[in-house]
């Protein structure tokens, strides 16, 4: 349904996003975590034909959102972060004019706005100016222009943020009451949200996808581990092999600096006794240990860093 | 088709259901009055409104259109609304020219409010017509060149005084570049009279149509709204 392979995307010098590939079937909620500024928005923006990438492509129901923008923009529903409102309209003005530019044929327009207001709640402020209406409630009129065409794609970038905590338990359970009819992809920087709504989720940080998997799957493989670096001169077969014979590491992987020398990172269970080990094993074998630590913003920290900004 | 219009249909209720409308109106009104009288109220007046639309066209248009259009294009970018229609299957031309059609209809309005003083220069002398269809012919080509103007200004940036200031400013520079012909002289003069708003407009208070006039008035409302398009398209590549 929706396909993004190695969107990148500058601004000016900068990358807001790097080589962000990914894919979401129908029907499926798709969560994008991260920490503000990771290109969350930016990755939203050109999805929905806002922006084009740099380099890289992204298609909707198979229409590529650049050369086929048009037909594409058909079939997304998007609520952006500050929700896009004419507060000089009436709700009702505002939803059938979003109806009819997106070409919504009249009677049709009239049912599904009348399906819309009851689906997120706004029966009583249907004749109210959007002016008057309090944060939680033009986020719902927010999210009623979003489905209102009936989209197959449903774009939400923190759909949550701002509101009330019932208005967010409710907002919730509406997201997940849509997911199976429309395949969404939604944005936050709240971890236990994903959890919640999402049935995959792609962590994204500065700009580059760190890892897709299942918010469950995603939880125990981080339950308790820690990342370490090593830098070490020596043959790289045998320090492979002597890392992973260590009690406790999980994974290693390693990156070729020639000259012997090799950066290797140590996928290993939480706790110092473990870079003590790691140290004692390169020192043993008589191979020279350069550097070793723990990796900073890694995977577990940003889970780390999202789970303690926890807001709900 | 249906776009344009939905697109003109939601300006306008913005127009009448807030004050602006009503002021551009009233103050358009005001100030013809004023022009009115005096051109009528002398000894051996003309029974003509020559007078009348050569002065709103030159005091009024460089003013009233450009605070017509600075909300149309820099509220849209301010609110984040512009992401909403960019992101709607609409294509640019369609917004603008939408937008456009909302300006021109309530200014257009507003001009033909102006022909109570026809009527009363019909109650009290018998006016040649032929000066005033093609007066009126020539102030509406003339108002849709100068909201073209205004639009584009508005689609520059997100700030509304901003807009109607480079508005006016644009509009301003077309409308008086005539008067520097005489001291540049040579082909600049002559270029300088063809671009000129006002040097085009001089023929129609006189009762003359010149097809050449009024293409001059649509290529320059064309252009603009080329421009306006082109810049509001230019957002998606920043």
């Amino acid at each position: 349904m929706i396909e993004a392979s190695h969107l990148t995307k500058y601004f000016g010098d900068f990358p807001a996003i790097t080589d962000v590939s990914f894919t979401a079937h129908r029907g499926e909620i798709l969560g994008f975590l991260g920490p503000n500024a990771a290109g969350k928005t930016t990755t939203m923006r050109i999805l929905t034909g806002f922006m084009p990438p740099t380099s890289g492509t992204a298609s909707i129901a198979g229409y590529d959102v650049v050369s086929q923008s048009l037909e594409a923009r058909r079939r997304i529903g998007y609520l952006p972060e500050t929700v896009p409102l004419y507060t000089d309209m009436k709700v009702k003005d505002y939803l059938h004019f979003m109806g009819t530019i997106r070409g919504m044929e009249a009677t049709d327009l009239q049912r599904r706005i009348s399906e819309v207001v009851q689906i997120c709640r706004l029966e009583d402020y249907y004749s109210s100016h959007i002016a008057k209406l309090s944060k939680g409630f033009r986020q719902r009129v927010g999210v009623a222009q979003a489905i209102l065409h009936e989209p197959e794609v449903l774009v939400l970038d923190e759909p949550t943020v701002g509101i009330d905590p019932i208005q967010v338990v409710e907002t919730r359970q509406l997201i997940k009451d849509l997911g199976g009819e429309h395949t969404i992809i939604l944005s936050t920087h709240i971890l236990p949200e994903v959890s919640m709504i999402c049935q995959r989720v792609i962590i994204i940080h500065e700009g580059q996808i760190v890892a897709v998997d299942t918010p469950q799957a995603l939880a125990e493989r981080l339950e308790g581990t820690e990342r370490i670096q090593l830098e070490v001169v020596g043959p790289t077969g045998q320090v492979v092999r002597a890392l992973r014979a260590v009690q406790g590491v999980q994974d290693v992987t390693f990156t070729d600096l020639g000259d012997g020398r090799g950066i290797y990172s140590v996928m290993s269970r939480r706790g110092d006794e473990m870079r003590i080990a790691l140290a004692k094993t390169v020192v043993e074998h008589g191979w020279g240990l350069l550097r070793l630590g723990a990796v900073t913003m890694s995977l577990e920290d940003i889970f780390l860093r999202l789970t303690t900004t926890e807001e709900a | 088709m249906r776009i344009i219009l939905s697109v003109a249909y939601k300006e306008l209720s913005t127009y009448v259901t807030s004050p602006m409308a009503y002021v551009v109106a009233g103050v358009f009104l005001a100030l013809t009055g004023v022009f009115f009288i005096n051109t009528v109220d002398q000894p051996f007046a003309l029974a003509s409104v020559r007078g009348l639309l050569g002065n709103t066209a030159f005091f009024l248009m460089p003013l009233i259109p450009p605070i017509m259009t600075m909300r149309l294009l820099a509220e849209e970018q301010k609110m984040g609304t512009l992401e909403l229609l960019m992101t709607a299957p609409v294509r640019d031309y369609e917004i603008v020219i939408g937008k456009f059609l909302s300006s021109f209809i309530i200014l257009a309005a507003s001009i033909f409010l102006t022909l109570f003083y026809v009527f009363i220069l019909r109650f009290y002398s018998d006016p040649d017509p032929g000066p005033i269809l093609s007066g009126y012919l020539g102030i509406l080509l003339y108002s849709a060149s100068t909201l073209a103007i205004g639009l584009l200004a508005s689609a520059f940036t997100g700030n509304q005084i901003v807009a109607a200031t480079v508005g006016f400013g644009i509009i301003l520079l077309f409308s008086v570049v005539s008067n520097v012909s005489g001291i540049v002289g040579g082909a600049a003069a002559t270029i300088l009279e063809h671009i000129s708003l006002t040097s085009h407009y001089d023929a129609f208070t006189r009762g003359v149509i010149d097809t050449s006039d009024i293409l001059y008035y649509l290529i320059m409302t064309t252009v603009f709204l080329f421009l306006t398009i082109r810049t509001l398209e230019s957002r998606r590549w920043r």
